[in-house]
Parts: structure tokens; sequence; C-alpha cells
């Protein structure tokens, strides 16, 4: 056991190395999914039928396929239309792309929830559509949809650990690296799941905080009170 | 605004001239007309379901009328984006369950259309809207969510938000409707200090005792008309139609 720890000690510097690559990522892809698909939703919602056809289809498109083959498109396609881009920015655009289908379903599903009657009186000051969707509804609908939302979020800071495939040196790469070259698989992969465990309770505790300083007071839906 | 002004005559603050609206085959509003003075107020009632909320809306263009005419202040009111938000903007409305912004703090519900449709700087918008929600008695709920206060408070806390706007005039729909009857009162003293203010305002009610003490005229409508119109004294102690009476009989005997 001891003979564990001292293994662990060892490849700890290049393992935290791993997971900011790793945090990165998922910052990148999560802060620009979430921006996309604060517009998809808006699009969808309140869209004329061909912006709702192509966004639609688009989500649809990102739902109906694998991730991983996603990943390894946008990896091998990018290079034929001349773009050369290094292994992060590929995957974090590809991750990107994937989240916001994700997210922009739940931010519409938060949008919907949103009382018809908070538009009308938004309407009824004089505020235009545009005012009205960014001070009134909005707020309103991701404070609904922040559940899901940060659901998305852990799986996508998980899910990031595909990118170890086309090269990214994040958290899972490292791993399999040292893994590689001591032969001790069990031992690295055991180091870096419980890395990413931490992580996420970090990432939980952080989304916890989040969700109480957005609560609106008096306002608890679903609650049961005494 | 000014360039439609008749000389010399007085404008009535809102004209409305054969307005016809229907959602498919239901006719709700089959040609109204009336005139609301500056600084007049005047009840609506009639049963429900005979289009009144529909008029209301009709007048600041939340719902677009089929046909007909609205006139503000001498200026009609036509179906451009830009001439609608400027119209609302001047025009008060309180709905029957508030519609406070459930996210906001009540004093920024009141500054919100100052700020945003306004431009008002914020400091002149908190000032402002601190002093309407004195105006309301509300002054300490101002940094409340609406869902901790009660409907009577979040009744006149809508009330400061629509006043914030300094409008020309206040349209109130069924405003006591959805609050407990000991709440009642204290949103009616607000409407009721608005019209001696000479607020000009057109009130959609049900309450019979408030409409006398408080309205100049009272509108009975139903299916979609008005029945008649009068001063709350001829309506409501010696109406012509046989429809007002049965409908003033049935609510007074509650």
């Amino acid at each position: 056991m001891a003979h564990f720890f001292q293994f662990a000690w060892d490849a700890l510097p290049s393992l935290l190395q791993g997971s900011v690559t790793t945090l990165i990522l998922t910052a990148i892809c999560l802060t620009s999914g979430f921006i996309l698909g604060i517009l998809l939703a808006l699009g969808r919602v309140y869209g004329n039928k061909l912006i709702y056809i192509v966004i639609t289809g688009y989500i649809n498109i990102i739902r109906g396929t694998p991730l991983l083959i996603q990943l390894l498109i946008i990896y091998y396609s990018l290079p034929h239309i001349g773009i050369i881009l290094p292994a992060l920015p590929a995957a974090a655009l590809a991750f990107a792309l994937n989240t916001c289908a994700y997210q922009a379903e739940y931010i519409r599903g938060g949008i919907q929830s949103v009382q018809a009657t908070q538009v009308l009186a938004a309407h009824a000051l004089g505020m235009s559509s545009y005012q009205t969707s960014l001070y009134i509804v909005l707020p309103q609908a991701l404070r609904m949809a922040i559940l899901p939302l940060s659901n998305e979020g852990i799986l996508m800071l998980k899910t990031t650990s595909l990118s170890f495939l086309v090269g990214v040196p994040e958290l899972l790469a490292t791993a399999r690296k040292i893994a590689y070259q001591t032969f001790r698989y069990l031992d690295a992969f055991i180091i870096c799941a419980v890395i990413y465990i931490v992580i996420v309770f970090i990432f939980v505790g952080f989304l916890g905080f989040i969700h109480k300083r957005l609560r609106i007071p008096g306002l608890q839906k679903g609650t049961i009170t005494r | 605004m000014d360039g439609v002004r008749k000389k010399g005559g007085n404008v009535p603050a809102l004209k409305v001239r054969d307005l016809y609206k229907s959602y498919g085959d239901l006719e709700v509003l089959s040609g109204i007309s009336f005139d609301l003075e500056k600084g007049e107020v005047k009840a609506v009632l009639g049963p429900s379901g005979t289009g009144k909320s529909t008029l209301l809306q009709c007048i600041n263009r939340l719902t677009v009328p089929d046909r007909g005419e609205v006139w503000l202040d001498g200026v009609e009111v036509i179906d451009s984006k830009r001439e609608i938000y400027k119209i609302r903007s001047s025009i008060g409305m309180v709905f029957q369950h508030f519609n406070l912004f459930s996210h906001l703090r009540v004093l920024d519900n009141v500054c919100i259309g100052p700020i945003r449709v306004k431009k008002m700087s914020r400091k002149e918008a908190v000032k402002l809207g601190m002093e309407k929600l004195k105006q309301v008695n509300l002054e300490d709920k101002a940094n409340a969510y609406p869902a901790e206060l009660s409907g009577g408070q979040q009744q006149r806390a809508a009330i400061a938000r629509a006043m914030a706007m300094n409008p020309k005039l206040m349209l109130f729909d069924e405003p006591t409707s959805a609050l407990d009857p000991e709440l009642i009162g204290e949103v009616l003293e607000i409407i009721k200090s608005l019209a001696k203010s000479r607020m000009t305002m057109l009130i959609v009610t049900h309450e019979i005792g408030f409409a006398r003490s408080a309205c100049d005229k009272i509108i009975f409508m139903e299916h979609g008309k008005i029945l008649e119109e009068g001063s709350p004294d001829k309506i409501l102690n010696d109406p012509e139609c046989a429809r007002t009476k049965e409908f003033l009989n049935k609510i007074t005997e509650l």
C-alpha cells in the first residue's frame, strides 16, 4: 500500500498538469456552449420558421450522433478546409458545438416555463421584444434551467476525457502515459479517477453556491412548506 | 405629439371608435366606441367573457384589433413597432394577477421601466421609484421580492410600477379580483387617491361600491358591446337596459 501512495505522489505533478488542461478545456466548451445555447434557444422559441428549422435540424444532428464521432470528424475535417488547429482548440470546438445543442434545449425549456403574463407586463411598460427577453425572460428562464445545466456541466467535465484520442494532454491522457511508462495501469487509472471525483466535488460545491446566490426569496417552486 | 390636435377644443385623453376584435369565430368586441376625458375616471362593468380585458389590451395594442380606431390625446395609435412601444410606455396597465417580475426586488420592478424604456439613470430612477413606493405605502418593502408580499402589497407595487412611467392614462384590469376580501380595501384606497389627483383612468371592476364612489362614469358592457354609459347614480340606480339591471341584481345579491 505504501508503494501505491509513493507511486501516486510521484505521478501527482504531471497528473495535476493534466487536470489543468481538463479544466481549461471544460471552461472553454461550457462557456462558449452556454452562449451559443442561449442564442439557439432564443432562435428556436422566437425565430421565424427558417431559423426554427435550421436550429432544430442542427440540434437533432448533434443529439443523434455520438460525441466521439463528432470529435473525430471535426478533428480530421478541419485540415481539409484549410484550418489547422492544435488538438486542444479542435477538441474544445467539437465539445462546444456538442454541448450547445443540449444546453439550448434546457434553456428553451426554461424560456417556455416563464409565464406569458411576465412578457405581457414587460410589453405593457413599453419594452421591446429584445429588452423583454434580455431583462425579463432570460433571467427567469436560466434560473429554471439551472439544474439540467449543472448536470450538463458535470457531464461535460468528464466527457473532455475523450479528447485523449486526438492527443490533448488532459488528465486521462496523462494517466495513460504514466501507465504505459510504468506498466502500472490499474494504479494510474485509479489515481486518475480519484482526481476526477475531487474536481467534480469542487465543481458541485461551486454550482451549489451559484444556486444559492440565484435563488429568489419567497419563490421556491416545488417545495412543500410546512 | 401635437400634430393632429384640434384647435381650441378639448381633445379627449382617449377616444375609441368602432373597435372590433374576433378570436376565430368568436367576436369579442363588436363595435366599441367611447371617450375618456382628461382627468376622468370610468369604470367598465359587465359579465365575464364580454371582452372587457380585450378592450383594455386593444387600447395599448397588447392585442391588435381587427378594425376600429384608438386615439390618444388626439393622435391615432397606428401599427408601427416604434410608435407602439412609445404609446405603451405612456399608458400604465395594472393586471388582475399583478404580474410583477418575479426575479426582481420590488424597487427594481418599479425602476426597470424608467431605466430600460425611458433611459433614466439608475440613481434618478431609484429616487423616483422610492417616491412611487411611498405613494402606495410600500417603501419598507422596497427590497423584498414579489413572492414575499401579500396580494394587496403586490398589487400596490404593480400600481407603483405603472405610475413610475408617468403615464397619461391608467388601465386597470380587475385590479382586486384576485385579492382576499380583506386586502381589497388597501388597493382601492390607492386607486381612489389616484382619482383624487385627477389621473385619467379606465377601470374594469366588479366592485360596485368602488365604481359608485370613485368613478365619474360607468360603462356597462355585454357581448362585446357597450349597452349603456352614464353616471354611477344613473347606471346603478336607474339603468335603462334590462340586462344591466339583471347583472347588477345578480352581483349585489352576493
